[in-house]
């Protein structure tokens, strides 16, 4: 019975149903049954990070986890924590610092920045942020822009809350 | 590229796992975390027709001190390894060990049962039970059994566990108070497997010298490997630069790496050395 079974899960808030084949992993359920393509595929055996979605609060590969498996979970995708506004601080401060040029390791960076940020209290130094961002590969920018911009984020939320673009440039950070 | 298409079975107890896969065959894998399996399933480098997930089996859930040892449940992820006070409490080198296995993410699901048993040689868990001196919990067909670290890992990828067979817990003995711990590696990119690494347990008398320690490091062969000679040389010694170069010169008997393209057994060994020479020196500046 390799058939497919019923799958109920919530996804960015709304609860889904679907029938799906067991080897379905949750990147493809979410790419190919939602449509949700911001939840990148690039190795699809958890080297790269691309497709990185929250899964009940905690950043998780959905190319390592079958759709099966998130019976009953919550599962946030990028889409998901832009719509709310949760990553709104780390999207400008990407676009800010010039960290990324293709995008295709941008949803990943930008979960991993996030789970790290919703963690930890103070600023993260730029080796812890180092070591959360060392399961994400990025082919293009190299990673500096991507630690400064996960800096930038973490500075303004450390004193009250997620600032726009605009206010990190009258801060004077230069595109 | 993807798995095999394959059954799903979730499993409600031990008995109804261990059940289901006798029924497969052969054919039947289980399922914890999923982060070294569904790799193996998308590169079929392992094709089972019918996938246990273990996940929903309360009983390998929890962290306890139990008969007075610490009952590490199979299903507790690397991520609470890292967090769990009890864990932090009394088998402080498995938290010592935490961050250096795999990133972040890939902690948030994978279990230190299913690490276990799969034994990769080069991951930190394995040889942190043996220099621990834990003992690692199997559930078969026969009921539950225990068995010492020393004897748990046979060879590569090999355990004690016969297929079909559960780990269920790690139980360690609670460090006794004043112990002393160290653990590192040398990888070449944080989250990466390491190109040798070790973990140190032991103990200091008053007058500083080495009461007890266990040695066991990991990447240099096809399992976890005590460091038996070395450990030799510096019990009953006070952890001087004597000592320690004593303790790095058994290390040639005590392991035999392997030679691959990457890292050559020669340079494991002088890995192994700097390694050993850094964490004692780790351990005797805590004393
Ligand atoms: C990119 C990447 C980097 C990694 N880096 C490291 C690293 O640096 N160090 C390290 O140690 N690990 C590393 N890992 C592996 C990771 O730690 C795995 O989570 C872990 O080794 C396996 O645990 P799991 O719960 O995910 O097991 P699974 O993947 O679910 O299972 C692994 C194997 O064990 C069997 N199994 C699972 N649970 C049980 C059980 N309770 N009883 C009997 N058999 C069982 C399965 O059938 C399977 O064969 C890495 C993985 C990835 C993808
Ligand atoms: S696609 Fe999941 S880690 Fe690369
Ligand atoms: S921006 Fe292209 S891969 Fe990172």
């Amino acid at each position: 019975m390799t058939a497919p079974v019923p799958v109920s899960l919530i996804v960015n808030g709304t609860e889904v149903s679907r029938l799906v084949a067991p080897r379905t992993t949750l990147a493809d359920f979410l790419r190919f049954d939602l449509e949700l393509t911001g939840t990148h595929t690039g190795c699809e055996m958890g080297a790269c990070g691309a497709c990185l979605v929250m899964m009940d609060g905690e950043a998780v590969h959905a190319c390592l986890v079958f759709a099966v498996q998130a019976v009953g979970s919550r599962i946030e995708t990028v889409e998901g924590l832009a719509e709310r506004g949760a990553i709104a601080d780390l999207q400008a401060a990407f676009h800010v610092r010039n960290a990324l040029q293709c995008g295709f390791c941008t949803p990943g960076m930008l979960v991993t920045a996030h789970a790290l940020l919703e963690r930890v209290d103070e600023v993260p130094s730029r080796e812890e942020i180092r070591d959360a961002l060392s399961g994400n590969y990025c082919r293009c920018t190299g990673y500096e822009a991507i630690v400064d911009a996960v800096t930038a984020a973490a500075q303004t939320r450390c004193c009250g809350g997620a600032r726009p673009a605009d206010a990190l440039q009258d801060e004077g950070v230069q595109p | 590229m993807k798995a095999r298409a394959f059954t799903y079975v979730r499993a409600r107890s031990l008995e109804e796992a261990v059940t289901r896969f006798g029924e497969a065959d052969g054919e039947a894998s289980y399922i914890s975390g999923g982060q070294s399996l569904v790799p193996a399933l998308a590169l079929r480098l392992q094709a089972p027709a019918v996938i246990i997930d273990l996940a929903g089996i309360a009983t390998l859930r929890g962290v306890m001190l139990e008969d007075g040892a610490l009952r590490i449940g199979a299903l507790t992820r690397h991520a609470d390894v890292l967090t769990h006070p009890l864990i932090g409490a009394h088998a402080p080198l498995l938290r010592e060990a935490a961050p250096h296995v795999a990133h972040p993410a890939i902690r948030n699901r994978g279990t230190i049962g299913g690490n276990i048993a799969l034994a990769d040689p080069a991951s930190e868990f394995p040889a942190m039970l043996l220099a621990i001196d834990a003992r690692v919990e199997i559930f078969g067909p026969a009921g539950f059994r225990q068995v010492p670290a020393d004897d748990y890992f046979l060879d590569l990828y090999q355990t004690a566990a016969e297929p079909g067979e559960i780990v269920t817990a790690i139980l360690v003995p609670p460090a006794p108070p004043g112990t002393v711990i160290a653990m590192d590696e040398l990888a070449r990119r944080r989250g990466d497997y390491a190109m040798v690494g070790a973990g140190l347990q032991g103990r200091f008398s008053t007058d500083r010298t080495v009461e007890a320690l266990r040695i066991a490091f990991f990447s240099v062969g096809a399992t976890p490997v005590r460091a038996k000679g070395a450990e030799t040389a510096v019990i009953g010694n006070a952890l001087d630069a004597v000592a320690i170069a004593k303790a790095q010169r058994a290390l040639d008997d005590d392991l035999d790496p392997m030679d691959d393209e990457e890292v050559p057994a020669a340079m494991r060994r002088h890995l192994a050395r700097v390694l050993l020479g850094r964490l004692l020196q780790r351990m005797r500046d805590k004393t």
